[in-house]
């Protein structure tokens, strides 16, 4: 056995041949340099429809802050919120976002443990897409108190009070799970940004950009030694993430089955809500990747299999997420409780019947498309079926809160929601202020992990060919 | 080249398979005192370059204490300092705890990861005398270098030099000390 053989039997991640190649063939070290880094170094014109997501990303930014401002001045009155209906647009946004988020941690972490190559070139703003989500998801539960400004209060922290919380509320278990899993999800981001920022820094022309980059680079210089403690954390990281996306869910689910609410009281809603997460964070990584991929041109680096396989994902979650919602109206009926078989028929026919059967249309009935290998991998079509998908989810989230919050068990409280212009205008900003961050990350900061891409290149390991 | 106190001597590779084999090479002579320097991991060095300190026990240690703070901050919170009766279950209802103390280990774990790997690597780092030698900005891009430390005590000059020489690099720098 020759040395090269030795080297290439060592070989830790074998590359499995199957289906279409991660990325395309005859790229070189220098050229995926080049390529990535060519956008935040201002090396190649930026495109016309980033400025036009960044201006329209902006405007909604301040049509949040004019409405969180309002909020801030008035209370939650100017809302649609009023009891029994006292959770709303508001709890809903914080479940749509905290739930889009999770396909990110997903990619980045799950499939890293699954040693899944082709995940290489998504993870970055996959995981840049978990912190925007989260940044805005952790807005909601804030404006949502009655007095938002003290939102400390809710910490354990010796004060003059000499109050303490109250460890036996999922409320609590919430500013936890949450807080954890954006810290976690930064540092996550962050490490892997690492050695790319150092590229940055390397690539730089202009002397202050250089700077900026090697500050946080940190000084990495490629060292053997240190790229195995990088892989180590990696592989730490992901594997503390996984669990922790799993309980962050859970933990957000925990908010509506501890409570005895009819439809919200039930055993299946940390999976449900698990799988419903994963299922619209899966769309908004296409709705985000499709565009980014045209208008950048990076069709060599985010190949048709990534595309396909994202489809596949959101489809195999989506049909799990079709299961519990049959499972919901045979657990109602087993349970021969009839508050519980109310709430089935109420939602499917009461006042918010249309939100149910938008659910099962946008949830269910459209994407089962995705079946057809064509909608998978044509650009237009799965785009469109990804933003039905994320309303649809959104909508889900309404129907579970609001749905079931206006029948409460007594019938002389029962009341129709009806939401208000500010409802809306700090949900749609809240889409704003995701735009522009995420604008902002694909300008400044590598949107594809460079040093995990040269690592799919076939001449990368020693014995597998020379560049030239 | 310079009569300046050396940190060692570099060679650069154009190719991930010459600086394998250098560093075996450089293994193979007793040299222990070596970094090699990529745009990416590649696992073969491993057997070639001894490994730094270990992260796992750190982490794990780190995950540890963020479960027992947990544990001791909700125990004192929730039966010593401010008890309160909730639909009369016991005031350590340590069922109800788990999610925080879950929740903590992660977040403790997860940071020590993080600073763990910093203060490992010795970072912040900005200055450091491999950013001296010639195109060594392309190690985050292209190229592949073998630096053999002065501080080995087989350390020979002309020897190492030599040895590179024989491996064909692109190009040999000696490089001064800090």
């Amino acid at each position: 056995m020759t040395v090269e053989e030795k080297q290439l039997t060592s070989t830790r991640r074998p590359e499995p041949d199957t289906g279409p190649a991660v990325i395309a063939s005859g790229q070189t070290f220098a050229q995926v340099t080049e390529q990535i880094s060519s956008t935040p170094l201002l090396r190649r014109r930026i495109p016309g429809l980033w400025f036009i997501s960044f201006a329209l990303g902006l405007i909604f930014t301040f049509v949040l802050l004019y409405s969180a401002t309002y909020l801030l001045f008035r209370g939650v009155g100017i809302l649609g919120i009023e009891i029994p209906v006292a959770w709303a647009y508001f709890i809903t946004d914080f479940v749509w976002w905290i739930g889009i988020g999770h396909a990110g941690t997903l990619i980045s972490a799950f499939l890293l443990l699954l040693n899944q190559s082709w995940r290489s070139s998504i993870n970055r703003f996959a995981e840049a897409m978990t912190i925007f989500a989260v940044m805005c998801a952790g807005m909601f539960p804030l404006l949502h108190l009655g007095r938002p400004w003290l939102f400390y209060w809710i910490l354990p922290y010796p004060n003059t009070m000499t109050i303490q919380p109250q460890f036996r509320s999922p409320l609590v278990w919430d500013v936890f799970a949450v807080s954890t899993y954006f810290t976690v999800s930064l540092v996550f981001w962050y490490l892997g940004m690492i050695p790319d920022l150092a590229t940055l820094r390397d690539q730089a022309k202009n002397k202050f950009v250089a700077k900026i980059y090697g500050i946080l680079a940190w000084g990495w210089r490629g060292a053997s030694r240190h790229w195995r403690l990088h892989e180590t954390a990696s592989l730490l990281l992901a594997g503390l993430a996984t669990p922790l996306v799993l309980s962050v869910h859970t933990v957000v689910s925990f908010d509506f089955t501890i409570a005895i609410v009819p439809g919200w009281h039930s055993t299946i809603f940390p999976p449900y809500f698990v799988a419903g997460a994963i299922y619209s964070g899966f769309a908004m990584v296409l709705v985000l990747a499709l565009p980014i991929r045209h208008v950048f041109h990076l069709e060599n680096l985010l190949t048709e299999r990534h595309i396909n396989n994202c489809a596949k994902l959101m489809l195999a979650t989506g049909l799990i997420l079709a299961y519990t919602y049959a499972i919901e109206p045979f657990t109602a009926w087993y349970s021969g409780n009839e508050y519980e078989m109310y709430m089935v028929h109420n939602r499917a026919f009461g006042p918010y019947a249309w939100a149910f059967w938008g659910v099962i249309l946008c949830n269910v009935v459209v994407p089962q498309l995705l079946w057809f290998h064509r909608f998978r991998v044509r650009t237009k079509p799965l785009f469109a079926i990804s933003m039905v998908v994320l309303y649809g989810m959104w909508l889900e989230r309404y129907m579970i809160i609001v749905g079931s919050l206006h029948r409460d068990y007594l019938p002389s409280a029962w009341t129709n929601f009806i939401h208000t212009v500010w409802d809306n205008a700090v949900t749609f900003g809240s889409i704003g202020l995701f735009i522009t961050l995420f604008a902002l990350f694909v300008r400044f900061l590598p949107m594809i992990s460079m040093y995990e891409v040269r690592e799919l290149l076939p001449f990368s390991r020693p014995g597998g060919g020379s560049e030239k | 080249m310079t009569t300046s106190r050396l940190y060692g001597i570099i060679a650069e590779f154009d190719d991930p398979t010459p600086l394998v084999d250098a560093a075996r090479v450089m293994h193979d002579r007793g040299y222990r005192r070596m970094e090699a320097y990529s745009p990416y991991p590649i696992h073969q060095l491993d057997e070639y370059i001894e490994p730094g300190p270990k992260l796992p026990p750190l982490v794990l240690a780190g995950g540890l204490l963020g479960t027992a703070t947990a544990w001791a901050m909700q125990f004192y919170i929730a039966v010593i300092d401010y008890p309160t009766n909730i639909g009369g279950r016991p005031l350590n209802s340590w069922p109800s705890f788990i999610v925080i103390m879950f929740e903590l280990t992660i977040l403790f774990a997860a940071l020590t990861t993080f600073f763990g790997v910093l203060v490992l690597c010795g970072f912040p780092r900005p200055h450091h005398p491999v950013f001296e030698a010639p195109r060594f900005r392309d190690a985050t891009n292209n190229r592949f270098f073998l630096c053999v430390e002065a501080e080995d005590p087989q350390f020979d000059r002309e020897a190492v030099a030599d040895l590179f020489s024989e491996l064909e690099p692109l190009e040999v720098t000696e490089l001064a000390a800090e």
